[in-house]
């Protein structure tokens, strides 16, 4: 995947802080939660972009902030030549048809007193895109078949389906106004191992026939590494490396991606009691609060380990900003070293 | 669709897709809620009794009178003069007043004037709850506080008091006067209760994809949080059914609701319980007509509260 | 806690004096006192009826505001509640009323209370067996019972228990016989007579409701995760649902027993008039009847209050059983 065309989705400094309130009769801001503290990336037509990170990085936060489900506290995004942070609902109107969401959570993402042909239509009816009750019948039946379940079964509701067809049901829904991106905010986390790869398999193949591009947000890197193309690793609220799939898995030159990496098993249990296991200590520091200069200094490996001290002032005092380390692959650290971890 | 080689798709449909490679027949039927739900509540044979004597009771209501004239010539503002105290006889078949007239035919009149004022109450005052409710929920902020502020202030505000010295003074506007004054007294806990649902209900998943679909907020509180909240509402108005049909009976009972000539099961009760022991008939059958009619209301709508919750295993599901 | 506690209160306080004001109000404007006079033969002279009214500061003549002014800074300076239509004194009736009514309401309410939850409670365990369908049965012909009907039928069922038993054991009209000449107990005995009628008409109803609403509280909590959870842990089922269960289910009754206290209330008129109890509730109707403000206002005033007190109550007992109040 080559860098040179234009992305279809760019993000730049992108922030939402949520205002803690305290103070006694009368609430004041004492502080923010930075869930989202400056965060960039760009998302490319026709690509897997992942964004994997910790529970708690801020990436759902992200996801929801680039649509604008969140409003951003700050920063830009800009979908298609279009600025979006600071959009009303009528001006998102539009946009909305062209960049859709899937959730996590497929017990929570319908609606349980519709039936399953109300759930998908209701977009469509939203935005007038059908003239009568026929073409809404056909578009519905043609976004169940294409999301692999029986269209006789529209009448029915969510509760008698499993997990895994109700995420098939909300990415027909998704899928329903015809857009070009995904946003995609965990969408396998919640079912099976087994029913996880025929989700799978489906988002691949609409992505093939469709010509969609996809945020695949996750934090389970063996999924996220069968169906990216790039992978992008969040910390704390930033973006702290971006590399295209393979050159991440292979090359990885932020400490905590290697970490996490290292963390992985692997099927072979020779080759996995063999290994050498980079351990992070302690806690994630708080959103609200996070370390000086680079955020990742309180747990990274490499700070208590390797590091002189003169070296470590650095880390103190400087935060990290992006770094090319060579075709595509991008990261934030003083001291980027390229490991084979797996 | 991609030729089902992967398993895993096939496995995971195989419930649903019987030939998940064909094409299915074109056209897509859609059955609704509403069958579902009524097949469900057609399950429960107590739901059922209730269902058939509530009808009785409207039946008897409004047809009973036509029929009991042509039987034996009474209506409730008629007076015979030779049946002073009568018990209940073929020619009048729950007695007579001190004053001649026909129990039957003026029990009917009442329980007419009472089913339709407890409908009418609880029509009124669950939409209110609901609405008032989910907005105060759905909004938040000033609007919240403010709605709330003024459940409160109707909810300390003494009802009973405010309507029984309103409501003589309107008594020429007729009884409709006084299904307003019960019902705008009368939503104000399920409000309360719809609001708290709406809380939570609004940060569920499928509400933000209504609202990123860009439904308004109209269309949200009135397709998507109102309906996930229909078998607290549906509950709610038919305790509200029973409620209000108490409350007038009461109030007429102290002679605030409906007045003399005009008869209700209230006022009937109250002039009955005086001479209670002695005559029974005046008292009983009012009472009793009053019991059956809300108990039967009360049953119904527990029923239809299983009927309508799609998780309930009482209700005997669909699968 | 303290802190939610205090704002209930101030909260509660700003809502008495709305709702003592709005009865005051609505009273003026839709009683009629000088009807009393009106009505007389022969008729008192315009200038003693004018001046009687001003006497008792219910001339519609007189400006409203004013009037109210006067009335509450009586009540608010002297405790001085002001006098009735006729020219008594109401704080003369004001405590004896006042005590007969709370005899009736707290007792109902407690009994119905406790009594109430404890059904709801085992209902719930013993779902869809005999104990459960008697409960349910008993509950939903209560709830659709009003309470002046559940008064004439006790009153039935007291005549026969005296027929049978052959003396007066159930006494159905006021609450206590006059002159009687017997020991302290002997007092005790006829007061508890007298009161058992009254009670159980009130009780009955509030157990019925209480019970329902319990039932299903008890039942949400009992299919819960943290039930099995502490389960698994090791504790039987009893100890599973008292130590944790229990506490859960009884937090919506808190909210339940406040708002309860209003339809409590009237329930209470109902069967003071029925049992001939001298109390507020009987005060209040006949006040309508014969047109008296100040009565009105005083008994909404007393109303209002004890409301307060057990809504507070109510709030305090949510506080302890709820720690994510305590923040």
């Amino acid at each position: 995947m080559t860098a040179t065309r234009e992305p279809i989705l760019s993000v730049r400094g992108l922030e939402k802080h949520f205002p803690i309130k305290g103070g006694g009769l009368i609430k004041r801001t004492v502080g923010a939660v930075r869930a989202v503290d400056g965060l960039d990336l760009d998302l490319y037509p026709g690509e897997v972009l992942g964004l994997v990170g910790e529970s708690g990085c801020g990436k759902s936060t992200t996801g929801r902030a680039i649509l604008n489900l969140q409003p951003a506290t700050g920063g830009s995004v800009v979908f298609q030549g279009r600025e979006i942070v600071g959009l009303g609902r009528k001006e998102m109107r539009p946009l909305r048809r062209d960049i859709q969401i899937v959730f996590q959570d497929p017990y929570a993402s319908l609606n349980p007193r519709l039936p399953v042909f109300d759930i998908v239509a209701e977009p469509l009816i939203i935005h007038g895109l059908t003239k009568d009750e026929a073409e809404l019948r056909e578009r519905v039946r043609t976004l169940v078949e294409t999301v692999g379940l029986n269209p006789e079964h529209t009448n029915r509701y969510p509760a008698e389906f499993s997990g895994g067809q109700r995420q098939r049901i909300g990415i027909a829904r998704a899928l329903a106004l015809e857009p070009k991106v995904l946003v995609l905010d965990e969408p396998v986390s919640a079912l099976d191992v087994s029913i996880q790869a025929g989700v799978i398999n489906l988002l691949e193949d609409l992505k093939e026939r469709l010509g969609l591009s996809y945020l695949f947000i996750a934090h389970d890197l063996s999924v996220v590494r069968h169906i990216s193309d790039r992978v992008a690793v969040m910390y704390l609220g930033k973006i702290i490396e971006v590399a295209p799939r393979d050159e991440l898995f292979d090359r990885p030159t932020h400490p905590y991606t290697q970490a996490l990496l290292s963390a992985i098993p692997l099927p072979d249990p020779r080759l996995e009691r063999s290994r050498q296991r980079i351990i992070i200590t302690g806690d994630v520091p708080s959103p609200a609060n996070p370390p000086s200069g680079c955020r990742f200094r309180t747990r990274c490996q490499k700070f208590a380990g390797e590091l002189t001290d003169t070296q470590r002032e650095k880390c103190l005092t400087v935060e990290p900003l992006l770094e090319s380390r060579g075709e595509g692959h991008t990261s934030a650290c003083h001291y980027a070293e390229a490991t084979k971890v797996l | 669709m991609s030729a089902p080689a992967d398993p895993l798709v096939v496995a995971d449909d195989a419930a649903v897709s019987d030939h998940p490679g064909q094409k299915a027949p074109s056209a897509v039927v859609v059955r609704g809620r509403r069958s579902l739900v009524l097949r469900r509540f057609r399950r429960r044979r107590g739901a059922m009794v209730a269902l058939g004597v509530l009808v009785l009771m409207f039946v008897g209501a409004f047809l009973g009178p036509v029929i009991y004239q042509a039987i034996t010539g009474w209506t409730y503002s008629t007076q015979d003069y030779t049946a002073f105290l009568q018990p209940p006889s073929p020619d009048h078949w729950f007695g007579t007043t001190q004053i001649g007239q026909d129990v039957f035919a003026q029990t009917m009149r009442g329980l007419q004037k009472s089913l339709i004022i407890g409908l009418l109450v609880a029509l009124i005052s669950t939409g209110l709850a609901a609405v008032v409710g989910a907005c105060a929920g759905y909004f938040g902020g000033w609007v919240d506080r403010a709605l709330m502020w003024g459940v409160d202030l109707l909810l300390v505000i003494p009802s009973f008091l405010v309507v029984a010295i309103i409501s003589p003074a309107f008594q020429s506007a007729g009884w409709l006067v006084l299904v307003f004054l019960i019902a705008i007294f009368a939503w104000m806990i399920t409000a309360r209760i719809v609001r708290g649902m709406t809380l939570s209900l609004k940060e569920r998943e499928f509400v933000l994809a209504a609202r990123y679909s860009g439904v308004s907020s109209a269309g949200i509180i009135f397709r998507h949080l109102i309906p996930n909240m229909s078998s607290l509402l549906i509950i709610d108005a038919t305790i509200a059914v029973a409620t209000a049909i108490i409350a007038e009976t009461g109030l007429s009972y102290f002679g605030f609701g409906v007045q003399p000539p005009d008869v209700s099961l209230g006022n009937l009760i109250a002039s009955g319980t005086r001479s209670a022991f002695t005559f029974p008939w005046l008292f009983l059958f009012a009472g009793g007509l009053l019991v059956a009619t809300t108990l039967a209301v009360s049953v119904i709508g527990d029923a239809l509260r299983d009927a309508l919750d799609p998780a309930s295993s009482r209700a005997g599901g669909t699968k | 806690m303290g802190r939610f506690l205090l704002k209930r209160l101030a909260n509660y306080v700003v809502l008495v004096v709305v709702a003592t004001t709005l009865a005051y109000i609505v009273a003026s404007l839709a009683l009629n006192p000088r009807s009393t006079y009106e009505g007389r033969n022969p008729p008192p002279p315009a200038a003693v009826v004018e001046q009687q009214l001003t006497a008792y500061g219910v001339n519609d003549k007189d400006p409203l505001l004013g009037r109210y002014a006067d009335w509450i800074g009586g009540v608010v300076l002297h405790g001085d509640f002001g006098q009735t239509v006729r020219g008594q004194d109401i704080n003369d009736q004001l405590g004896s009323r006042a005590l007969v009514s709370l005899r009736l309401l707290v007792l109902g309410s407690i009994i119905g209370a406790v009594v109430g939850v404890l059904a709801g409670v085992v209902s719930a365990i013993k779902k869809y067996k005999v104990t459960d369908r008697a409960i349910t049965a008993y509950s939903f012909f209560f709830i659709a019972t009003p309470v002046f009907f559940t008064a004439v039928l006790l009153k039935f069922g007291a005549l026969s228990v005296n027929d049978a038993v052959g003396s007066t054991v159930l006494y159905y009209t006021g609450y206590e016989t006059p002159n009687l000449q017997a020991g302290f107990w002997g007092h005790v005995a006829d007061q508890v007579g007298h009161l058992i009628l009254p009670t159980l008409s009130i009780a009955l109803g509030q157990i019925a409701y209480f019970s329902r609403y319990q039932r299903n509280a008890m039942l949400d909590v009992m299919n819960s995760d943290f039930l099995r959870t502490a389960e698994a842990k090791g504790l039987t089922r009893r100890k599973a649902l008292y130590k944790h269960g229990l506490r859960t289910a009884l937090i919506p009754m808190a909210t339940l027993l406040a708002y309860s206290f209003g339809t409590l209330a009237v329930g209470a008129t109902f069967t003071e008039k029925i049992f001939g109890w001298h109390g507020m509730g009987e005060w209040l109707v006949d006040s309508i009847t014969s047109q008296d403000i100040n009565v009105v206002a005083t008994v909404t005033l007393f109303t209002a209050v004890f409301i307060l007190i057990s809504g507070f109550l109510a709030d305090v007992i949510y506080a302890v059983l709820d720690p994510r109040v305590r923040v």
